[in-house]
């Protein structure tokens, strides 16, 4: 052996090599391809890009996404924080049945829950007849085929992904700190504001990054639980290579897609670094 | 400043006794020191007093007001944490201002007294640097200006040198010192180092086994420990065994098996006669002596001003002595004596 460090960067390169070649068979050849694909449409090189950018019904498209993301993204943030919060304070029986119920739903496929979803929502489903029974209102609701559905949809798919990475932040805070607070005169809410949330906040950014980018590309449950109004850019993609078979045009929608979704990782680096990505879920 | 009175104070985690009733009285302005080996019950007796652990039992008195059920923040105590617990995402200058914005102290006041706080610790002009651009010895500094800034009735510190290297840890013991002189502050502070223990206290209460075995000076424990426990844990000690041959007048007789003589010394309470018990003499009580106890010399060990010799007397029993360099004999046999004054006949320690 000529070196430590030569061996182990060459063992390190030979663990890694399987995954690197089917990294870069099926997924940076079709890309290289796919980007080449957006620019051969008949009309010019450049023509996908105008229209998928130009076009008011797809501008729309991107902003019915980017609402719909940042829509899931809060409520996701809002419902996963007191959950997280409260994994970190309750006993060990406890914690490992709301563990499972946290994580549960990751081991069932998203097509049958947002099938569950669409039986619960529908105009006669259990929810409107549970609310127009309790007298709440006098007609069902739409809750399904339209933006409302989705989101009830994507909040509860994407849950876990809030839930684990704030979990792992408030976990990290020193108990200590917390006494420190409280015996130097705060209150239970002026040590939550001042040194619970401030901390657990790199948790909190991790989440949201996470959420937000699996909600930009959520493909299944918006087709299935969101209509024509509600359409997101997966969806409109689908249409252009099932429908339209539009490869070019559909190609450069995947482009501006995933040049949003780089924005997105960028920002958020600035705030949350890719290691504390990957800490969250050790 | 404030007297504190622990009175019946116990605790017990499910069947594990943490600590025993525990009655004790703190005077204005004392600092006292818990002192014991880890599970003898110190840091619960300063968690119950801080008001993070609810005694099972017993009241806790604060200049006459009884504080048992009142929650930490109502308190005003300063705590002072091993491992600092300094807020990460603050200044040094917001760590030491946080328990004078929560009274909602007035700006200008606020911050004359922050800079005031950072004064004592000898930290001017550190305000604004993050804590994590500080040292340990730094951060502890930081730490006691944000106990002391709020004025506490108690100050009260968890082992708080444990977390730092030996230099640094002189130097912040010396400053806490300093810093008490200066400014009398009723103190209970916990460590399981004896030297800690005796550089900074008033008082000293050894702990063991959730019960504070002997309080005292560091004087009255050094020189009149109750039993071979304490003699342990407060310097170096030779303790031979042996049975009590006598008590009388507040003295004691020890016949020691392979000694010709038997070994006189003070006697400490608990004594009977027949019971086994130990004499201890400290090292620096054994010299050389003609006419003395022969001893054969095992290892000398040199330790600068101060030598150190291993000695095997002709009865089998190991001691050492410290003497001055200047005053220890050359060879590899001396005979040895020490004054009787010097010896104390101890019971053995209570089993845990």
């Amino acid at each position: 052996m000529s070196g430590a460090g030569g061996t182990s960067k060459g063992a390190a390169a030979a663990l890694m090599a399987p995954a690197l070649l089917v990294v870069a068979i099926v997924f940076l050849a079709p890309l290289v391809r796919l980007f080449a694909m957006s620019f051969e449409a008949k009309a010019g090189p450049m023509a996908t890009y105008l229209e998928v950018l130009g076009d008011p019904i797809y501008r729309h498209v991107f902003v019915n996404t980017f609402v719909v993301s940042a829509t899931v993204t809060v409520v996701a943030i809002a419902i996963a924080y007191p959950t997280a919060f409260a994994l970190t304070r309750i006993g060990p029986a406890w914690r490992t049945l709301l563990f499972a119920c946290v994580l549960f739903p990751l081991w069932i496929s998203v097509l049958v829950r947002t099938f569950s979803w669409m039986l619960l929502l529908e105009r006669n489903g259990p929810i409107n007849r549970a609310l127009v029974g309790s007298g709440l209102i006098d007609q069902p609701l739409s809750l399904l085929f339209n933006r409302t559905g989705v989101l009830i949809g994507m909040v509860q798919v994407l849950l876990p992904y809030a839930v684990l990475p704030i979990y792992a932040a408030v976990l990290r805070i020193d108990p200590a700190l917390i006494r420190a607070s409280e015996g130097l005169g705060a209150s239970r809410l002026r040590t939550f504001l001042s040194v619970l949330l401030p901390l657990s906040m790199r948790g909190v950014a991790t989440a949201a990054t996470f959420v937000f980018l699996l909600a930009l590309g959520f493909f299944i449950t918006p087709a299935l639980l969101g209509g024509p109004a509600s359409m997101t850019l997966s969806m409109l993609i689908d249409s252009l290579v099932n429908e339209r078979l539009d490869w070019p045009l559909a190609a450069a929608a995947s482009m501006v897609l995933m040049v949003a979704a780089l924005i997105v990782v960028g920002l958020a680096g600035r705030f949350v670094s890719v290691r504390a990505i990957a800490e969250a879920h050790r | 400043m404030s007297t504190v009175r622990f009175e019946g104070i116990a605790r017990h985690f499910g069947p594990v006794r943490a600590l025993l009733p525990t009655d004790l009285d703190i005077p204005q302005g004392e600092f006292l020191t818990l002192l014991g080996p880890s599970g003898s019950g110190k840091t619960t007796l300063l968690n119950i007093c801080a008001g993070y652990l609810e005694p099972s039992a017993g009241r806790l008195i604060v200049d006459g007001r009884d504080v048992t059920a009142a929650p930490p923040r109502l308190r005003n105590m300063g705590m002072v944490f091993q491992n600092y617990a300094l807020f990460p995402h603050m200044t040094v200058a917001e760590n030491v201002a946080y328990g004078l914005k929560v009274r909602n102290v007035p700006r200008a006041e606020l911050s004359r007294r922050v800079d005031e706080a950072l004064r004592l610790v000898r930290l001017e002009g550190y305000g604004g640097r993050a804590i994590r651009q500080l040292s340990g010895g730094q951060q502890q500094r930081v730490a006691l200006a944000r106990a002391m800034v709020i004025e506490p009735a108690i100050l009260l510190m968890d082992e708080p040198l444990g977390a730092l290297d030996r230099q640094l840890r002189k130097e912040v013991q010396l400053e806490i010192r300093r810093l008490h002189l200066a400014r009398p502050r009723t103190s209970i502070y916990v460590t399981h180092d004896q030297e800690e223990a005796l550089v900074m206290s008033d008082r000293i209460a050894v702990m063991r086994g959730g019960r504070i075995v002997q309080i005292g000076s560091g004087a009255d424990l050094y020189e009149r420990p109750v039993d071979t426990f304490v003699a342990r844990f407060l310097g170096e000690s030779n303790l031979i065994e042996g049975r009590v041959e006598a008590i009388a007048d507040g003295r004691a007789r020890l016949a020691v098996p392979g000694l010709s003589a038997p070994i006189e010394g003070r006697a400490a309470a608990g004594l009977a006669v027949g019971a086994v018990a130990s004499a201890l003499i400290r090292p620096e009580a054994i010299r050389a002596a003609a006419g003395g106890i022969e001893a054969g010399v095992i290892e000398r060990v040199y330790l600068g001003e101060i030598v150190a010799l291993r000695l095997r007397l002709d009865g089998g029993h190991e001691v050492w002595s410290r003497r001055f360099a200047g005053e220890v004999p050359a060879g590899d046999r001396i005979a040895i004596g020490w004054d009787a004054g010097a010896v104390s006949i101890l019971p053995p320690a209570e089993a845990v």
